[in-house]
């Protein structure tokens, strides 16, 4: 048997950089637990990622941090002064998997004798190139579905005779089956492929035999060198084959395979993984009918899918991976959950867990609902339950969105179109259809779905109809019936809303008749044995295991699941403010439903609850601990939501002591509420945007016409993606309140003045309702306008004179003090002709908080949370009249999704679209803004052709923008018009047609890989088709592209900053250092 | 129809009754399977014993019939969270419910048995009685107190077969063993792994005398499952010892107790026993570990090989219990797991059987 590697002394590891769809933070989930493994056996860890906004990139985390562009050419840098002895690729995701490929394919960790950890390279080939995986299965005798590896598209032509249609097309090494699909007609098989072979790592994509309609069912297996093979637990997707798992609702254990089934399927898993070699976590997905099975895929690493089984059963799969992967055997390894037995063994469960993905069409309104084999969700809910009923309840209200079971009176055809055709839907049009009348065999038969399933979704439907009959049958509540709703999963909201009752009724009903939830283990053995962690869910059952100490003990809100808006970094607050907590000895409890995070590690919190974000389900638990306050300024909307009805519950509930800590709710409604706040503001005089609200279209015209065009319009209440516009004249505002907005008394729009070519700023402050804490002022790169979640920042600020920036730190603190701020705080201004000007205020985190504190070394997460709980910034040290000076820059830029989103439009505007963020870190502008640009995929040239297609307003801008990228030896060439303007200008250059124009264009160029670069700025609504093409073009051809004047300038910073000098490689523990040496 | 549980230690649990209308008392234990009910329901080692399942939803696959281990339900009674009523799958023939039936067995649903699990699990197997039609919970501790422990109970007697039958190997080879297995209880699939490697198999009785089973001239005496306690295979103890010598000798589960015992060792009844089939056994000499499938209340106690000529071949690693003994000198070989799979993991089937087969004589 293999001891602990002794020769090992310095490993790295590979994060997975932004989220982004089909990767989001189950690698900080991953990467963070490998972290704390490691060190714990001794071993010095040096990390890279490219992400801020992970726990994992905390300076304390690993001995060394390097926050940088996850490239080859720039790890081997890494490589080259760090020299670790190990590599371990198989926590970090696809993106941490192909990294390393490329640096041993490269030759670097042959050169500078780095052993790659755990998965052999071959593993990884014989998995990702399809052709060798199907040999590979076929050597062990395992069936894969017939299927031919192809590279281009005349072999796409001649396969559809071979394999029939419709037909699956896999690309070889690409994240999430980015690229793939199904297609049904030859023309949609050549568009993908087509598609396919550009995404593909090595221009391979595996057309396969179509399994629609099979059963489809994922099973986590470990392997240790000493060849010890468990599986942590399997998975069945609800819906069936032809559905990506990562898009499917899927239940854990499997439900509808009997043992012999299960059994055949387990052990074909681990004769794979035996002979793939791989130690540490693998995935496989197997598609079943009727008893016969095929292996559709095999994941040689941590996956998303391992993340949620790690969440379903306690099993700490990445921990126990990073120890495998230094020699440890699973035997010598210590079940973290009893802390007695060993790893070595099988975890079982007594619930049941249901996955729901969290998908973003609510912000693509023109993008493609069909789920197919490649993602397009950006995040997940898991929901556990002592039955199917109940998990499915509880993970459709941990979802946080307006999808719920309801009748939306959808007619008969266009029922069975959305059960046939799986969307995001299809799950809520099943409960609409069962209220109508359709047989479960009728609904089976559109789904595909397993009719058991069917059958658990008709029980919810019937017991609601029996709650609306009978509950009150008899003038008094039944209370049997009320308990069985209430172990079917129903909120006392939905059981009162079906027998037209309050909330509040039914919940004071449930209590006088002693219905209360009850809190049950995750333990990973079914109670077999004691367990030391402390991770629960809800339940009605007779007997609660979570025991409530007499320690001082704060609950907090945590922030649900992964989406455009609210993604990892308010996971990375909550978790911060957690770690705060615990070093004062405070007892810190979680609640949240988000599989993938660092908060719902079992370890992460004193006590984990995971649970959904609903009044309810936060209420059940501050009934059951009655802890001394709840935080809710840490997760984002979802519990800053929370706030008011939080505080109207618990005055009702006076039995309860519990307190809402931090800055008041009644302050945070101030912000929240235009009116209010502006009302504020004015009584400071401090300047804001002219603003106005309207009831009716004529109201409207005249407010806009008063503070004049163009104006930022909005609606006052938000509805499904409705969204925000710039309005640039009357014509476009009453389009815009015919095609986005109903205009009412009731719902009236907000109008604000849109400051058109300002300068927008964010800071991020703690105050302690005495002083204030400036963590940094980040300038925007894109102008106002662009959603700030969009827009691309930077810290320090390169551009704004001390006058404006002591202006901004100046209505900080007034801000600051008059909304009586405990906590967090982030402004955002704009700034115009040496005018500074406050847009919105949120006292609470914000998503750029991991940004801030990576750049500036100040911890603000953690520093709000020790101020709400008593102490001064005075007391801890923090009494300071600015934020930091620092000597390197540090630009943060987004990661949009619409490679993954066929049909959006890739272009920025007021509504947010970006899933993640990078951070982009060096001594000077221009080299952290190519480093931001790399790491968010957008490699700027050093050389080549640059396409210029620039819009009226921004001609004057660009002269000496293409000015000096011709200097640089940069090739020109532009639209007709763009090329006519700079000629004039004395820049001469090649003229490209339009796409209406005629061939060759600009798209075909693009196509044949002659553009290096675009700059595109749109054009006003009308005109923009054009413009899609092109941007669209440049997304599928993967050509980076810039949308804005402001991104155009900085890049040419960024590339002159790049042709002189190369980037520093340095750890973000070595600049923290500096700013504390300097400051 | 209301049901209830009754424990020695008092506690009582309400619930929803199925299956037959009845009265059955035994040792309530707890499984941690999800999947295999049909299998483990017809376990002839659950005889005497309530079999109440950790996984709260029991029966989604239905009962197909093909699954069974031995002729019918040999649980005394079963206990579960939810029971499923309207199960779906391709080879369903009926539901849980019928089955327990048309067993003539009771059956308890909407317990917290979680509940009783740790309360198994903090205070040890307890004996129990299961009412099917009544709610009265202190006549159930009654009658749960009144029964006889497990140990003074000859269950062996209960599920062995009346008498001897042999089932040839239809596989075809040149190199067929005949295999005498005692069946003390045996679950089916023994003899399919038996079979399936070219082995004939005479099953004789429990109380089968040596001297009986000499007449058959096996290559090979196995001893198969069983339920309760080892000390009450009797005739099955003196086989051993009147074979050791002559003759390979290998078993399973109760088998490999009754082995260990005729060899000179010790058992002893576990706290709350190992049931479920996700057990963790280390192989000494690959120091691979297997997960295997059980279903056992008594054990090999590890200090009393120290005076036998057994030695230890495999290990639980989570409670470092015996899994496996052989003999320094004879050709004696045993395993507290279940090879045989069904329910459970077949990881160490091939292992095990193939073992067996040479062991036999055979060269294949």
């Amino acid at each position: 048997m293999m001891p602990i590697r002794t020769d090992i002394k310095k490993i790295m590891l590979i994060g997975s950089g932004p989220i982004m769809i089909g990767q989001a933070a189950e690698f900080d989930f991953s990467g963070s637990q490998a972290c704390r493994s490691l060190r714990e056996e001794g071993f010095e860890v040096v990390l890279v990622n490219s992400n801020p906004a992970t726990i994992m990139t905390d300076p304390e985390m690993a001995d060394s941090v390097y926050i940088e562009p996850l490239e080859a050419p720039l790890i081997g840098e890494i490589i080259e002064k760090e020299r670790p002895d190990g590599i371990i690729a198989g926590l970090g995701g696809q993106t941490g998997l192909n990294v390393t490929s490329e640096l041993a394919e490269l030759g670097i960790l042959e050169k500078y004798g780095v052993e790659m950890l755990g998965t052999p390279l071959d593993a990884i080939t014989n998995t990702e190139d399809r052709e060798l995986f199907k040999q590979t299965m076929e050597n062990i005798g395992e069936k894969v579905p017939r299927s031919k590896a192809i590279s281009s598209l005349q072999e796409a032509e001649e396969v559809i005779e071979e394999l029939g249609l419709p037909i699956i097309v896999r690309p070889a090494y690409t994240l999430g089956g980015a690229g793939g699909g199904i297609a049904h007609t030859k023309e949609e098989l050549l568009q993908i492929v087509d598609r396919g072979i550009r995404l593909s790592r090595i221009n391979q994509v595996l057309v396969e035999e179509s399994v629609l309609g099979w059963k489809e069912f994922e099973y986590e297996v470990m392997r240790d060198s000493n060849d010890t093979c468990i599986v942590i637990c399997n998975m069945e997707n609800i819906d069936p084959m032809g559905v990506h798992t990562g898009e499917s609702i899927v239940v854990t254990p499997s439900q509808t395979l009997n043992d012999e089934e299960h059994q055949m399927l387990r052990t074909a898993a681990i004769k794979i993984i035996r002979e793939l070699g791989i130690e540490g976590g693998c995935n496989i997905q197997f598609a079943t009918k009727d008893g016969e099975y095929r292996v559709v895929e095999v994941n040689p690493r941590v996956s998303r899918s391992s993340a949620l089984a790690s969440k379903a059963t306690g099993y700490p799969i990445a921990r126990v991976t990073a120890k495998i992967v230094v020699g440890m055997a699973l035997d010598k390894i210590l079940n973290d959950v009893t802390k007695k037995t060993p790893a070595s063994f099988e975890p079982t469960i007594d619930y049941v867990v249901t996955k729901i993905p969290r998908w973003p069409f609510d912000k693509f309104v023109t993008a493609d609902k069909t789920l197919t084999t490649a993602m397009k969700s950006t995040g997940e809910v898991m929901a556990i339950g002592r039955t199917i009923e109940e998990s499915i309840l509880k993970a459709i209200r941990s979802l946080d969105n307006d999808m719920d079971f309801e009748i939306k009176g959808r007619d008969d055809p266009e029922t069975v179109t959305l059960l046939k055709t799986p969307t995001s839907e299809r799950f809520f049009v099943i409960y609409e259809a069962l209220k109508k009348g359709y047989s479960i065999e009728q609904i089976s038969e559109y789904t595909g779905m397993d009719r058991f399933f069917l059958q658990k979704m008709a029980n919810i439907v019937n017991m609601e109809s029996q709650v609306a009959e009978q509950l009150f049958q008899n003038g008094e509540a039944d209370i049997d019936l009320l308990l069985k709703a209430k172990r079917m999963g129903f909120t006392d909201s939905r059981i009162a809303k079906c027998c037209s009752k309050t909330r509040e009724e039914i919940n004071d009903i449930r209590r006088d008749g002693a219905i209360t939830s009850t809190y049950k283990m995750v333990d990973t053995c079914a109670a077999e044995f004691a367990a030391a962690t402390p991770y629960y869910y809800s339940c009605y059952e007779t007997m609660c295991e979570c025991k409530p100490t007499d320690r001082k003990k704060i609950l907090i809100l945590g922030a649900g699941p992964i989406r455009i808006g609210q993604g990892i970094e308010f996971d990375y607050c909550t978790v911060h403010a957690v770690q705060a907590l615990r070093e004062e000895d405070i007892e810190a409890h979680i609640i949240n439903n988000n599989p993938e995070t660092v908060s719902t590690d079992y370890d992460t919190s004193d006590k984990l609850f995971f649970e959904p974000l609903t009044l309810e389900d936060v209420m059940n638990v501050i009934e059951r601990e009655n802890p001394d306050g709840v935080l809710v300024q840490f997760g984002g909307q979802t519990s800053v939501n929370l706030a008011i009805p939080l505080q109207k519950e618990l005055a009702r509930r006076t039995d309860l002591k519990t307190k809402i800590m931090g800055t008041s709710p009644e302050n945070m409604d101030v912000a929240e509420d235009r009116e209010k706040f502006n009302q504020r503001l004015a009584k400071m005089k401090i300047n804001q945007p002219d603003a106005g609200y309207a009831t009716s279209e004529k109201e409207a015209l005249k407010v806009a016409t008063d503070i004049g065009y163009p104006v930022l319009v909005r609606p006052s209440y938000v509805l499904g993606g409705r969204a925000m516009e710039i309005v640039y004249d009357s014509a476009d505002l009453e389009r815009y309140m015919k095609e986005a907005v109903r205009v009412s008394p009731e719902h009236p729009i907000l109008i604000d003045d849109f400051l058109e070519g300002a300068v927008e700023i964010d800071v991020d402050a703690v105050s302690d309702g005495k002083d204030v804490l400036i963590g940094a002022i980040m300038e925007h790169i894109e102008e106002a306008g662009v959603h700030s979640g969009d827009s691309a920042c930077v810290i320090p600020p390169y551009d704004l004179s001390e006058d404006i920036l002591e202006t901004v730190r100046d209505y900080t603190r007034k801000i600051a003090m008059a909304l009586e701020v405990k906590g967090l705080i982030n402004i955002q201004m704009a700034t115009k002709d040496g005018e500074v000007y406050v847009l919105e205020a949120n006292p609470r985190s914000s998503r750029t908080i991991p940004f801030v504190s990576k750049s500036s070394g100040i911890p603000l997460a953690k520093i709000a949370a020790q101020v709400i709980i008593g102490h001064s910034l005075k007391d801890l040290g923090y009494l300071q009249d600015r934020e930091p000076s620092l000597n390197h820059y540090s630009v943060k830029e987004v990661l949009l999704p619409f490679d993954k989103l066929p049909g959006a439009d890739p272009v920025l505007g007021p509504e947010m679209k970006s899933t993640g963020e990078v951070m982009g870190i060096d001594y000077d502008f221009g080299r952290a803004f190519f480093k931001a640009q790399l790491s968010a995929d957008n490699l700027l040239p050093l050389n080549g052709k640059v396409f210029l297609s620039i819009r009226e307003r921004d001609k004057e801008a660009i002269v000496e923008i293409a000015r000096r990228l011709q200097e640089m030896g940069l090739e020109l060439m532009g639209t007709k018009g763009t090329a006519g303007y700079l000629s004039d200008k004395g820049i001469n250059m090649e003229a490209v047609m339009k796409v209406h124009e005629g061939s060759p264009n600009v798209i075909d160029m693009l196509r044949r890989g002659d553009v290096a670069f675009i700059i595109n700025t749109p054009t006003s609504r009308q005109s923009r088709k054009d413009g899609y093409h092109i941007r669209r073009a440049a997304v599928d051809f993967k050509v980076p592209y810039i949308t804005t004047i402001q991104a155009a300038r900085a890049s040419v910073e960024a590339i002159k900053a790049m042709a002189e000098g190369s980037s520093t490689i340095k750890s973000i523990n070595e600049y923290h250092e500096e700013i504390r040496r300097n400051n | 129809m209301s049901a209830v549980i009754g424990l020695e230690d008092g506690t009582i649990v309400t619930g929803t009754g199925f299956g037959a209308e009845g009265t059955v008392c035994g040792e309530l234990v707890f499984t941690t399977q999800y999947t295999g009910y049909e299998e483990a329901l017809s376990d002839p080692s659950y005889k005497g014993q309530i079999l109440m399942f950790t996984y709260p939803l029991i029966g989604n696959y239905g009962v197909s019939d093909e699954c069974f281990e031995s002729d019918g339900v040999k649980t005394e009674g079963l206990v579960v969270r939810q029971a499923c009523p309207d199960p779906f799958h391709h080879n369903s023939k009926r539901t849980i419910y019928k089955l327990m039936e048309d067993e003539g067995k009771p059956g308890i649903a909407g317990v917290d048995t979680r509940m009783l699990t740790l309360n198994n699990r903090e205070h040890g197997t307890m004996r129990a009685a299961l009412i099917n039609g009544s709610d009265d919970g202190e006549a159930a501790v009654q009658l749960a107190r009144e029964q006889p422990k497990i140990s003074d109970i000859d269950l062996i007697s209960k599920v062995t077969c009346n008498e001897a039958y042999s089932v040839k190997s239809k596989i075809n080879t040149s190199d067929k063993k005949h295999i005498v297995l005692i069946d003390l209880g045996m679950k089916a699939h023994i003899m399919d792994s038996l079979l399936a490697r070219g082995m004939d198999v005479t099953v004789v009785p429990a109380s089968t005398p040596a001297s009986a089973i000499s007449d058959y001239e096996p290559d090979l005496l196995f001893l198969s499952n069983g339920p309760g306690d080892p000390q009450n295979a009797i005739e099955a103890t003196k086989a051993v010892n009147y074979f050791a010598s002559e003759l390979p000798i290998a078993g399973i589960c109760l088998g490999h107790q009754v082995i260990s015992r005729a060899m000179g060792a010790d058992t002893y009844k576990l706290k709350f026993g190992h049931r479920g089939a996700n057990q963790p056994v280390k192989d000494l000499s690959s120091s691979i570990v297997h997960i295997t499938s059980q279903n056992h209340g008594f054990a090999v106690d590890n200090d009393s090989l120290d005076s036998t000529e057994l030695y230890t071949t495999e290990l639980n690693t989570n409670d470092n219990t015996i899994e496996g003994v052989a003999h320094r000198d004879l050709d004696i070989l045993s395993v507290q797991y279940h090879p045989d799979a069904h329910p459970g993991p077949q990881d160490t089937e091939k292992q095990f059987f193939d073992k067996i087969y040479k062991m036999a004589g055979g060269d294949k």
